[in-house]
């Protein structure tokens, strides 16, 4: 689930820089999930707005703004309500901001921020983290993971600023180094700790682009690699 | 070759000052400072790299400062601020202006400091700066051709490698772990966190015998008996002991920087037959490190 936060209405009402009327587009996935944005946080951003003088000339929610496809033949029965805005203003992350202005030409407008999911991708709440780093050294670390449990992502041990086991730079946040020392020390594995660590290559944290074809644009991928399929099949055929 | 390995490796117990690079581009006090009170009776004066990530003048232009005043700097380092491609640059810069000696540390975090939105790089922690020294003195670095075989230094620098340890840390047991990681990357020399306790730094010492490179313990002198407590309050691995903090307390106002002075000048006697040599950090009171190194006898 991607997470979320509303723009204040200061934010949002300057990013409309006196634009009179605005429709409001509302993702129906995520948002709507994590309780931050949907149809109900629209019609009351509505109303703020009106106070300000800003008319909404509709308040729609598209689920998930990301499924462009689906999402393009939703936002098409809204043709009035986008003809009377000078701009639309999307509850949504920045992957359905970017999906609603491939579909317009008013300018889109984030009404959200897209914040971090800090490190957890999970649906279910749990303690662990991972930052997708490509780069797992899990089996080197009593499976503690030092690259979201360090503050400073360390990769080598513990730096010098452990205060009653917490790190400086959170009192309430324990070293993850000290976890994984303690771990390591119960199954008395500590001499592993002596490897040393080469600083990770940061490419990895990149999504492959034959991954990205393969699974997170299959759709879009698979109608271009169609139409260029039957192409060359109509080539052959021609000759 | 560097003042300080030779200090060093004579056997004679050695010390090493400390000055903070200023925040703006007046840069006479400090070099006054050093000049004046650190350069007769120290080996070398650490200038300290963006310290509590509080934004200042760069340690390495004002360490060449003092290698033209005549004045051995160590040039410290930290992981915090610049990627491998900008710390191994600045390695080689420092090379070329004629510093030798370089202290690799991990740095506080950004959040500790007065630029709290940047970005943290930690591209190597101090493990790997060591490492990516020890590389460049090989002629090479951490990088590579397109055809992936070892880039090739036009011109090779020479470093006196230091790295720092926290001997009073509640869990001491990750930290010489590390130590030894700093030592097998390279690192030549130690200067600790502030030590205010003998007794444990002797039983730091004795887990440590098996590490062979000399240690300079740290030494911060102690302003008011508030400041000892604010450090034992919030400086991760500093414990000031409460006898010291009642001495501090007790003092006259007028005689607070001589019970200072005593206090450190103590510290360092006793803990003399420990170590290699002592690393006195003034916070601003350089103009007591003379005194301070008269107190403890040497």
């Amino acid at each position: 689930m991607i997470v979320t936060k509303m723009k204040t209405l200061k934010k949002i009402a300057k990013m409309l820089g006196g634009q009179q009327g605005v429709f409001i587009v509302c993702c129906g996935g995520c948002p709507d999930g994590f309780k931050s944005g949907g149809l109900g946080k629209g019609l009351e951003l509505a109303a703020a707005l009106g106070e300000k003088g800003v008319k909404a000339t509709g308040v729609a929610e598209i689920e998930f703004l990301c499924n462009k496809a689906l999402a393009g033949i939703k936002l098409g029965r809204h043709a009035g309500e986008f003809r009377a805005a000078g701009a639309v203003l999307v509850l949504s992350c920045g992957v359905g901001v970017q999906a609603v202005a491939s579909m317009t030409d008013l300018p889109a407008l984030p009404a959200m921020n897209t914040i971090s999911m800090g490190d957890r991708q999970g649906l279910w709440p749990g303690a662990e983290r991972c930052r997708q780093c490509g780069s797992c050294m899990l089996d080197r670390t009593g499976g503690i993971c030092p690259i979201t449990a360090c503050s400073k992502s360390l990769v080598n041990g513990t730096c010098g600023g452990t205060k009653n086991g917490n790190c400086e730079v959170d009192s309430r946040r324990p070293c993850g180094w000290l976890l994984i020392y303690k771990r390591l020390e119960a199954l008395g594995r500590t001499k592993e700790l002596l490897r040393m660590n080469t600083p990770r290559d940061h490419r990895k944290y990149d999504f492959p682009e034959a991954k990205r074809r393969s699974v997170l644009y299959a759709l879009e991928f698979a109608e271009q690699e169609e139409a260029a399929a039957a192409e060359a099949k109509s080539k052959g055929a021609g000759k | 070759m560097s003042k300080l390995s030779e200090a060093l490796a004579s056997g004679k117990f050695t010390f090493t000052g400390e000055i903070g690079p200023p925040k703006g581009t007046n840069i006479a006090p400090a070099l006054h400072e050093a000049e004046q009170f650190l350069k007769d009776c120290c080996v070398a004066v650490n200038v300290t790299d963006i310290q509590t990530a509080v934004m200042r003048m760069s340690s390495l232009s004002v360490c060449r400062m003092l290698v033209e005043r005549g004045i051995e700097p160590v040039l410290q380092m930290v992981t915090r601020d610049r990627n491998r491609l900008a710390l191994q640059s600045d390695l080689l810069g420092a090379a070329a202006l004629g510093i030798e000696n370089v202290l690799a540390l991990t740095g506080d975090h950004i959040v500790m400091g007065d630029h709290q939105g940047s970005m943290p790089v930690y591209d190597l922690d101090s493990v790997g700066l060591l490492a990516a020294m020890t590389k460049l003195e090989k002629g090479t670095d951490l990088g590579k051709t397109i055809k992936g075989e070892p880039n090739v230094l036009d011109g090779v620098p020479k470093f006196f490698k230091g790295c720092v340890v926290t001997p009073c840390t509640e869990e001491v047991a990750p930290q010489i772990l590390k130590l030894e990681k700093k030592v097998a990357a390279g690192a030549q020399f130690v200067q600790t966190q502030a030590v205010y306790d003998p007794a444990a730094f002797e039983a730091f010492m004795k887990r440590i015998r098996h590490i062979k490179v000399p240690i300079l313990v740290g030494i911060v002198l102690l302003k008011h008996a508030g400041m000892a407590k604010y450090m034992n309050a919030n400086v991760p691995g500093v414990i000031v002991p409460e006898p010291i903090i009642k001495r501090l307390a007790a003092a006259d106002k007028k005689e607070l920087r001589k019970v200072s002075v005593q206090i450190a000048g103590e510290l360092i006697r006793d803990m003399k037959g420990l170590c290699h040599g002592a690393h006195i950090m003034p916070l601003g009171w350089d103009s007591e490190i003379p005194n301070v190194i008269a107190a403890a006898g040497a």
